[in-house]
């Protein structure tokens, strides 16, 4: 009997082995999630911002916009200090702790300015739950004059942002977007097609056609990621790259393991991430196989550019502009001021080349490998120790 | 098929008596066998798909870059056989890995002081654990889970979740180093030989008093107590091992990948490992070694979907079906043997039951069964 169970082992064994084999089978189901998160309109959108003028001074970049359609807030104008009420989706990454970190130091300046008398900050912890729930007490209790929600997830939140609209007091909305018009003003960098095709040219300029690329990609279902990776596949598959995509987690063993494996497999030639979390991990694997860098596309996370320097790979250093976690509170103010706002206020995103690198460099020494060079914070209060102990808590 | 290839992958089986063949074959049909069977069948899967990872060069680094889960594996074997779970792993490898990024940052004289800090906080976290859980009788999913929260949340205080940077690299070097310039093989990673050296500790502690006790807790604490087991000091020191080995997972994890959000999740990785490795839930049962097996099966998985090109967005959907139908597939073995009473029906004469006839094998090993086997890992 014991030898019968041996064989139905082997038999589930030989059955998974299929099953897999079924899954690679249908290659074609990648392009299909890729189309899901594609929408022309949008990648042509955003291409064009790559180019576009922003007005206000270039030395404030969180204070720049694309001429648009502004909100008229004459309605809210009102003096003395307004609390804010601060719905954040979470502090579980480097670049939202560092943008956290950026937001406080801007509060204090405004608090002293007082224009702001206090904000109250509710953190999520990447919950869609917890995060309406946090939303919903700051309109029944929160005493709020204004709300700064910056959502977990586009569908989920959208009720709940609704509803704070429906008090009549300013809602600013920044980072993720969420599927209604109904705030005061909606902050975003550029956004995630204009990434991929800064990313993919990039690779597309620097490889051959038939070249090898391995995607790292974080996680699915994001749309600011999903989108990175369906403008940079569409971009690959165009000019004949071939590449291969994981998910990481951002996880640098994952992302080490996933790379080895790779080189074992054939040659890479390039490496496209999603975002830096975890670059080093992915360079040092070719150090450890002994075979020469890949061209690659990072994030400006202190840790990438200090490694890219380092070893003086071919490489470029895709941002999401970090400094927008500054532009909700100084929203606010205008907002309260009367002075109209941007309704999709789209903030600058330009990557960080090899000659520019260097000057961010030297712009952050000393802070953590955590930090991101376009933060946007250099002139606050606390520089450069606050962004050094990181007690976002 | 497997009879050459896997010579001493078994721990002592308690069938010592009878010939090779026969006790490999009852080996591979128990679940704690049966992994190492599906390692191969892994292996060779790969290897078939693609040759170039059947080099020795990859093979060995392959190992050597599974160590640590291995490692968590055999350290959260030892809280499952005790009836208990351990899901404060995952954290405690963070903390390590905050502790080692922030304390032996830039300064390589740090690295042995960092070294026995992280041991010692690591015993003390199992500790706790440990000493909650027995003396407290609060569950050990509650107590470990609170260890976790409390962790995570102190980490997320401090440090964001992440350390300031990557230790020094000669504290690196443990993870990412090895032995160069070996024949065949090019290199031979540390971890491998940490690896190699706890397992050997490990099977030896299971047949020790202390691993007897252990199995005879998980599989009935009232007995083990009445036969003069300290319960409570048996499961504590289980909890200890396991905080020591997601420790030394730590260390070695720095230094593989750098410290960067290591370690979340760990504990799932380790307790599907141990379930691969066809120890059972609940105490009592189970190889130590299959353990650190199971994790061998998990990593070997993976890749092979990587080998196959399985797309990125269903690998994890893929992966988790194979885990319940491998598991199912052990679950049903330890029912047939139930089922069919504790010696597997042989051709060969059984020198227990009939040793009259048994001129064979007895002449060259005559000392019987350790007593106790049968009952601990072979049921």
């Amino acid at each position: 009997m014991k030898r019968h169970a041996t064989r139905r082992i082997f038999a589930a064994a030989a059955a998974l082995t299929l099953l897999a084999a079924c899954g690679s089978d249908s290659d074609d189901s990648s392009s299909d999630d890729s189309d899901q998160w594609y929408v022309q309109a949008d990648f042509d959108e955003q291409n064009a911002q790559r180019d576009a003028t922003f007005e206000g001074d270039p030395a404030t970049p969180w204070l720049q916009y694309i001429d648009g359609e502004m909100t008229d807030t004459a309605a809210f104008a009102s003096p003395g200090a307004k609390k804010v009420c601060f719905a954040n989706a979470s502090v579980s990454n480097p670049w939202r702790q560092t943008g956290f970190l950026t937001m406080q130091q801007q509060l204090e300046v405004l608090v002293g300015q007082g224009a702001i008398s206090e904000m109250e900050t509710r953190d999520a912890q990447d919950d869609d739950n917890t995060q309406i729930a946090d939303i919903d007490y700051f309109i029944s209790e929160g005493n709020c004059d204004a709300f700064i929600i910056s959502p977990n997830s586009t569908a989920a939140i959208t009720p709940a942002v609704e509803r704070a609209c429906e008090t009549g007091k300013p809602v600013v909305v920044f980072d993720r977007g969420v599927e209604t018009d109904c705030a005061t003003t909606f902050i975003h960098p550029i956004g995630g097609y204009a990434w991929g095709i800064d990313t993919a040219e990039f690779l597309v300029d620097n490889l051959e056609e038939g070249d090898k690329v391995i995607a790292l990609r974080i996680l699915p279902g994001v749309d600011v990621l999903e989108t990175r990776w369906a403008a940079a596949e569409k971009i690959l598959d165009e000019n004949g790259i071939e590449h291969e995509d994981h998910f990481t987690g951002a996880d640098p063993t994952e992302i080490k393991k996933i790379i080895s494996d790779a080189l074992v497999q054939g040659d890479v030639d390039g490496v496209w991430m999603d975002a830096g979390d975890g670059a080093v991990a992915a360079i040092e694997a070719f150090e450890d196989a002994g075979v020469d860098y890949p061209v690659m596309t990072g994030e400006d996370e202190m840790s990438f550019l200090r490694k890219w320097e380092d070893t003086g790979l071919t490489g470029l250093a895709p941002v999401y502009s970090n400094f927008q976690w500054r532009t909700p509170l100084l929203a606010v103010q205008m907002i309260f001021a009367g002075q109209p706002v941007p309704a999709e206020w789209v903030l600058p995103q330009t990557p960080i080349t090899e000659d520019e690198r260097a000057e961010y460099l030297a712009a952050n020494e000393g802070l953590p490998d955590g930090h991101y060079a376009k933060f946007g914070g250099e002139d606050l209060p606390g520089f450069p120790q606050v962004w050094i102990d990181r007690e976002v808590g | 098929m497997t009879t050459t290839t896997r010579p001493d992958e078994r721990p002592g089986l308690p069938a010592h008596s009878r010939s090779f063949g026969a006790r490999l074959a009852a080996g591979a049909a128990t679940p704690g066998g049966a992994v190492y069977v599906l390692v191969l069948v892994l292996l060779v899967s790969i290897i078939i798909s693609n040759p170039n990872f059947g080099e020795p060069g990859a093979l060995i680094r392959f190992a050597g870059r599974t160590a640590p889960i291995a490692i968590a594996a055999m350290g959260q074997y030892y809280v499952i056989v005790s009836g208990e779970f351990d899901l404060s792993m995952g954290a405690v490898v963070t903390t390590q890995v905050v502790i080692a990024g922030n304390m032996a940052g830039d300064d390589s004289s740090q690295v042995v002081p960092v070294l026995v800090l992280m041991l010692v906080v690591g015993a003390l976290i199992g500790l706790v654990n440990g000493l909650v859980t027995t003396l407290l009788r609060v569950p050990s999913f509650i107590v470990t889970l609170g260890t976790m929260l409390a962790l995570f949340g102190f980490l997320r205080y401090r440090a964001g979740v992440a350390p300031a940077g990557n230790p020094v690299d000669e504290f690196r070097e443990i993870g990412r180093g090895g032995i160069q310039d070996v024949p065949v093989v090019e290199v031979i990673p540390y971890p491998l030989i940490i690896v190699v050296v706890l397992a050997t500790l490990a099977a030896f502690s299971m047949r020790r008093p202390f691993g007897r006790s252990l199995v005879a807790t998980g599989d009935n604490p009232d007995a083990a107590r009445l036969g003069g087991t300290s319960v409570w000091w048996v499961k504590t020191r289980a909890f200890m091992i396991s905080s020591l080995s997601a420790t030394v997972a730590g260390i070695i994890l720095v230094g593989y990948a750098g410290g960067r959000a290591v370690g979340q999740g760990y504990e799932f990785s380790a307790i599907t490992a141990v379930v691969v490795g066809g120890v059972v839930l609940g105490g009592g049962r189970g190889w130590v070694l299959s353990a650190a097996a199971g994790a061998y099966a998990l990593e070997l998985l993976f890749v092979l979907l990587t080998v196959l090109h399985v797309p990125s967005t269903w690998r994890d959907s893929v992966q988790g079906l194979i885990i319940i139908v491998a598991v199912a597939a052990s679950a049903r073995v330890w029912q047939v043997g139930r089922r069919g009473g504790a010696p597997p029906p042989t051709t060969e004469p059984d020198p227990i039951n009939d040793p009259i006839n048994d001129p064979t094998t007895d002449s060259a090993t005559p000392t019987p069964p350790t007593p106790g086997t049968h009952q601990g890992e072979h049921r």
